[in-house]
């Protein structure tokens, strides 16, 4: 008896986790200006994770335009668009989330890419090989999103005068 | 703050962060203010700086050559045909002008005569409205007279032998202002150009202008971004040690965008060649140019 109310406290217990199944691109819901409330996957990010994300070619690319402390070791950022240092002071959860998943909505005509997103996009390509996708993924996993989100999370410098 | 305020922090943090000390400023000014002349052989003058055409409608407030964008080795490279890695290959593209080929027996000066005389201004004015209406670019020109004139096989796109020819065609226009035409007949594949420089492809969502006209003078990661204008080419590459078609660059620009790219001498590149052709109108043929 003991034993099967442990079972059950640790089944309802995990149960959160095993039903939240990631939220597909297409379910997302943004709220005022493109903020998104609630996490694609149930699981916290990993901030470790989310800095190989964005500094890596193939993934998020983010070092591509932006400028930022947390990854001031590596050669040659872009400035295309703003420098992240500080910007946990800037936005919050939310909104990073949002600007992540898909930028458009809190900066209209952006140039910056949509990282969680299928809808309107011209000729995809299957990667950078210049030929057609068979399917269109995301640029990143619900996952990858959280592991970035966690990582700007911590780009809180005090934001210069 | 309001959102918009702290859009504002923030842009002005990056702006003061990476141009803190250095010789950058804002997007769409000059990139290097302090460059005045490009003289090739201390005898061809290149314009490298020029009015925009009309057309652009204050897209750009001036346009300027991607050599500006360059550090200085790679531009004084280009100043003197004896450092420029690309003349070799215009030196095999005016041996192929001269020699015979094909079914009939004859070169193209056969019928062109001396390339610099036959062929000087041409590059200016390509891509250009052939006489059945169909927009040609250089190489369908150069194809059109081999196969219908000389019997001879066409040269593929992307291949030596035709950017030989089309470096030494480009390299005896040196100096002389980009005018292609962009109304009558022309007016259709210049439409068609311009949707599609504007059309933001791939899953990376991104235009021709996203790049070359809103960040020119940006960086891209280390990319120092121009305004990617094409009266260079073809470009010798230093990164690549090859001469670069227009198509072979426009096929990568567009696959970077994580999109299906199109095809090299298809009627689509045809059509954004003309029409980034004449966002350089008033600039000059700078080909065969140097870049990293
Ligand atoms: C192709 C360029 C590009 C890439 C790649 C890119 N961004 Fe951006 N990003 C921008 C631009 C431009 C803005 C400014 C928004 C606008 O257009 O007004 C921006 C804004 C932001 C902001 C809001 C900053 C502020 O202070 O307002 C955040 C946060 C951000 N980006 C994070 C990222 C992350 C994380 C990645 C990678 C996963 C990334 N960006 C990739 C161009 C880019
Ligand atoms: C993701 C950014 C990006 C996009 C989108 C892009 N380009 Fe580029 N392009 C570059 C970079 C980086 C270079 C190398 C640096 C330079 O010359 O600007 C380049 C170079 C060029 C050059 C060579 C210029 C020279 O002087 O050698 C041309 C021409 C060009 N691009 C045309 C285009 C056209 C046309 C399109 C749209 C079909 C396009 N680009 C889209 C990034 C881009």
């Amino acid at each position: 008896m003991r034993k099967l109310f442990v079972l059950c406290t640790a089944g309802m217990v995990m149960l959160p986790s095993v039903l939240a199944a990631e939220t597909a691109p297409g379910d997302v819901v943004f709220g005022d200006l493109g903020a998104v409330e609630e996490s694609l996957t149930g699981t916290a990010g990993n901030a470790e994770a989310g800095l190989e994300v964005a500094t890596t070619r193939s993934l998020g690319n983010c070092l591509a335009c932006h400028v930022a402390e947390g990854w001031a070791h590596m050669p040659l950022p872009g400035n295309i668009g703003p420098a992240l240092t500080s910007v946990a002071h800037r936005y919050t959860e939310a909104e990073l989330r949002g600007i992540l998943i898909n930028s458009k909505h809190m900066f209209e005509g952006t140039v910056m890419p949509s990282f969680y997103n299928v809808d309107d996009i011209i000729r995809p390509g299957d990667g950078y090989t210049g030929k057609a996708a068979t399917s269109v993924e995301p640029l990143l996993s619900a996952q990858q999103i959280e592991d970035l989100l966690a990582l700007l999370q911590t780009f809180d410098e005090p934001e210069e005068e | 703050m309001t959102l918009r305020a702290k859009m504002a922090a923030g842009l002005a943090m990056a702006t003061a962060l990476v141009f803190a000390g250095s010789a950058q400023a804002e997007p769409n000014i000059d990139p290097n203010p302090d460059v005045t002349e490009l003289v090739i052989n201390g005898e061809i003058p290149i314009t490298i700086r020029a009015p925009a055409p009309d057309h652009l409608d204050g897209a750009l407030p001036e346009i300027y050559s991607g050599w500006l964008y360059r550090d200085a080795s790679t531009r004084e490279m280009e100043m003197d045909d004896f450092e420029n890695p690309a003349m070799p290959f215009v030196d095999a593209g005016i041996e192929a002008w001269n020699a015979v080929d094909g079914s009939e027996g004859k070169s193209c000066a056969d019928c062109h005569g001396a390339i610099e005389e036959g062929m000087a201004g041409v590059r200016a004015v390509m891509p250009k409205v052939n006489e059945a209406g169909a927009l040609w670019s250089m190489e369908d020109y150069i194809n059109d007279c081999r196969v219908n004139r000389m019997g001879a096989e066409a040269y593929d796109w992307d291949k030596q032998p035709m950017k030989n020819i089309t470096a030494a065609i480009a390299a005896q226009s040196r100096g002389m202002p980009v005018n292609v035409a962009i109304d009558g007949a022309a007016a259709p594949y210049w439409e068609q150009g311009r949707e599609m420089y504007y059309t933001r492809y791939g899953k990376l969502q991104l235009s021709c202008a996203s790049c070359h006209q809103e960040n020119n003078n940006n960086f891209i990661r280390g990319d120092h971004l121009s305004q990617g204008q094409i009266n260079g080419f073809p470009v010798y590459r230093l990164k690549q040690s090859a001469l670069v078609t227009i198509h072979n660059r426009f096929y990568g620009c567009v696959r970077d965008t994580q999109a299906e790219s199109f095809a090299k001498g298809g009627d689509e590149l045809r059509a954004l060649e003309l029409y980034v052709a004449s966002r350089g109108n008033g600039l000059s043929v700078e080909g065969p140019s140097v870049r990293p």
